[in-house]
């Protein structure tokens, strides 16, 4: 690509010419194939026309599937085995790498930077799902049979749209510490301050407590997600069990808690597995927030550090496979489902 | 709807619907900050929470009276006086509660107050900012006395910041740039997996060749994989085959993190799509092809519509993928999140451009969701209650 101004081509033209040539390429792939398919390799006439048939359409799903298979097995299925790789890796001076077995490994349990991290991982993938599925229950529960409920949940919904950058700078609002003697300008030191605290606090730069003022943000953005799909479920739950507990006497708690709830239990644990997932990976609300300082590291943005800013792709993949270790129980967990369903 | 429960109570119905407000009030309080704190100056941010914005407020400014050494009125008998608007100038708007000669004692003197400044030194304001300043020859010259007042202003809202982070060719950190390449990323980050999935999600949906589960559950296992595995493979690889960091790289990479999702959307949508269609098709001869066109896409609309929305908000909020991929040293390729980011390292205490920049980037993605709301919700449930 051109890159010195002068000539370079403006990024919204070159976009156009690649959403064209992107798209009609893909169009005139899986158009061309086609009719190669059924023209001149197995074409439907002849003394052969049922074989043939037969052929092309053993062959055509794998046209459908050609780009996808490439594409998935590129940028995800390689990148699995390759960072396994990198992980046992040293790289020397030149690009030159050697194996050093689990070197990678020993060092980075030996770092206290990366022991932080996981500890703080620990505490996000217990607190953050829990908080969101509850509160998003919460929000699916109240709203259920409230005539302005669709409103009510499309607000608590609305922080999905939200990016975690931008929801980091609403954030960082919310906890701004300005000095004693002036107007807070954050809401939480301005509620602090009329609630009897003393001074003004640099709310992300308690140890440990700086944890959960970034967790909120994710159970903000992420308890519209769990409400959606728990309201759905609620609302799929049978009407006569319900109906049965109340005429057997049963209190509003005792229908939640005892009816309802057992009933949709399975959709709370894909709920609480999809927040768990998106928890493992977080990275932009730590990146833009604190950065991993005042004891706030997390897994993936060790990573990064290691990776980008240390150039140390050893334990960068190896930090990389820890994570992808984490989310292995979940994979194994869904494809058994997923397998079990088809049958 | 509201027959749900016979017999409720009042209190309960009240009880129910404050609590809802709250927890409403508490989910929208957050974005209503920035979006309030966007339209304010930084001077107003940082006098006052945004929350009291809405109100008239309070505020301390300095300004000086006219300059002595050009404006004295010689009054005999060594006096001197200037006198003038101390709103002259100014463009203020708002009421004068009180004021002061020393920012140690703000608010000493109500308008229309005389300050007795020592040795026959005095200072008059009145509410409407005319002054009235006498002394003797040393007293009015040299710098111009300060004057510190008390001034309730009304609500006031501004489109300057916008204006500056949006428009301003000065502004080396503006937005304008970041917007067009953020839209640049999204468009073809978009609908490159969506057709390459559909294409994939037909196959796997209706046709029949071996190996088919093993590819759904690989679909399904790969909807998992943490996308930070494939930084280091892939930027290699983008480095060894020539494409380095850039648009078409950045594509590629959102292509092939979305697809897994787009498949098993489409694919579950895909299936449950009436089989008496399709194999009347193919009585009358269709191909699979024709098949695929005239009547799956058309009818897949709704899961088409919901992983497109997917696809865009990940796409347009994304900061790692576009960090690794996109961002090269020169900086020309910079997205939104990159520049939010990069404004909270050097502008972290400039609330009003921070507040802009960042609503900025959320108005589109804000806008695509309330519009296109049922099709998020669609898409949610098809894709995870099974």
């Amino acid at each position: 690509m051109d890159r010195d101004g002068e000539g370079a081509m403006h990024p919204a033209f070159l976009g156009i010419i690649t959403i064209i040539v992107g798209v009609g390429g893909c169009l005139a792939y899986f158009y061309g194939s086609n009719l190669f398919l059924d023209k001149v390799l197995y074409p439907p006439k002849g003394p052969n026309a049922g074989r043939n048939i037969n052929r092309a359409n053993q062959i055509r799903p794998w046209l459908f599937l050609l780009p996808a298979i490439l594409a998935l097995g590129l940028y995800l299925a390689y990148p699995v085995f390759a960072t396994l790789r990198l992980s046992f890796m040293e790289r020397g001076p030149g690009g030159v790498t050697e194996f050093v077995g689990f070197a990678n490994y020993t060092q980075m349990f030996a770092e206290p930077k990366f022991r932080e991290a996981m500890i703080n991982n620990v505490l996000w993938l217990v607190f953050v799902p829990a908080a969101a599925t509850s509160f998003g229950l919460l929000a699916a529960q109240l709203t259920d049979r409230l005539s302005w409920g669709n409103i009510a949940k499309s607000i608590i919904f609305m922080p999905m749209a939200i990016s975690f950058v931008g929801a980091a700078v609403i954030f960082k609002l919310i906890y701004e510490a300005r000095p004693e003697d002036v107007a807070q300008i954050g809401i939480l030191n301005h509620l602090y301050l009329t609630f009897g605290g003393d001074t003004p606090q640099q709310w992300l730069q308690i140890p440990f407590w700086n944890n959960f003022f970034l967790m909120a943000v994710l159970v903000w953005i992420q308890t519209g997600f769990a409400m959606v799909i728990l309201s759905a479920a609620l609302r799929g739950i049978p009407e006569e069990t319900v109906e049965a507990a109340i005429i057997d006497g049963a209190n509003p708690f005792q229908i939640f808690f005892k009816i309802k709830i057992p009933q949709i239990m399975s959709t709370i644990v894909v709920v609480w597995t999809t927040i768990t997932i998106a928890t493992l990976k977080v990275f932009d609300i730590v990146f833009a927030m604190t950065n991993g300082q005042w004891e706030t590291q997390v897994l993936a943005n060790y990573m990064y550090d290691k990776l980008f800013r240390a150039n140390d792709w050893g334990m960068g993949s190896a930090s990389a496979m820890i994570i992808m270790l984490m989310v292995t129980p979940i994979l194994v967990w869904n494809v058994y489902n997923a397998r079990k369903e088809m049958r | 709807m509201d027959d749900g429960i016979s017999g409720r109570k009042p209190a309960v119905v009240w009880a129910l619907n404050i609590s809802v407000v709250l927890l409403v009030l508490l989910w929208l309080f957050p974005t209503l900050g920035l979006f309030v704190s966007s339209f304010r100056t930084g001077d107003q941010i940082t006098a006052s929470g945004w929350w009291s914005a809405m109100f008239p407020a309070e505020q301390t400014v300095q300004l000086r009276v006219a300059d002595p050494d050009d404006n004295r009125v010689d009054l005999g008998n060594g006096r001197f006086m200037v006198e003038g608007n101390i709103f002259e100038g100014e463009g203020f708007e708002g009421e004068l509660e009180a004021w002061a000669i020393s920012s140690r004692d703000i608010g000493a003197y109500q308008p229309g107050d005389t300050a007795d400044m020592g040795d026959g030194e005095t200072m008059t304001l009145q509410v409407d900012g005319t002054y009235r300043w006498e002394g003797n020859d040393d007293q009015i010259s040299g710098r111009a006395q300060r004057i510190f007042l008390d001034v309730v202003s009304p609500p006031d809202f501004t489109l300057q910041n916008y204006n500056f982070v949006l428009f301003d060719e000065s502004n080396s950190e503006g937005m304008a740039r970041a917007f067009f390449n953020t839209l640049t990323v999204v468009i073809p980050a978009t609908i490159i997996p969506i057709l390459v999935a559909a294409f994939a999600a037909y196959a796997l949906a209706w046709m029949d060749f071996p190996g088919r589960a093993l590819l759904i559950a690989a679909v399904v296992g790969l909807l998992v994989v943490p996308l930070q595995l494939a930084l280091i493979p892939l930027l290699s690889l983008h480095n060894a085959i020539g494409i380095g960091k850039g648009y078409l790289g950045v594509w590629l990479a959102h292509t092939g993190f979305g697809l897994p999702l787009a498949i098993y959307l489409l694919r579950n949508y895909m299936v449950g799509l009436p089989r008496d269609i399709i194999e009347n098709a193919k009585v009358d001869g269709a191909s699979d092809f024709q098949i695929f066109t005239k009547i799956i896409l058309p009818l897949s609309f709704p899961a088409l519509a919901s992983f497109a929305i997917f696809q865009f908000l990940w796409t347009w909020n994304d900061l790692l993928v576009a960090l690794v991929f996109l961002i090269d040293a020169s900086g020309q390729t910079t997205v939104m999140t990159r520049q939010i980011v990069e404004l909270l390292g050097t502008r972290g205490g400039d609330w009003e451009i921070l507040a802009t920049s960042a609503f900025v980037s959320i108005a589109v993605p804000l806008a695509v969701f309330f519009m296109m709301q049922k099709y998020l919700v669609r898409g949610l449930l098809a894709g995870s209650v099974k």
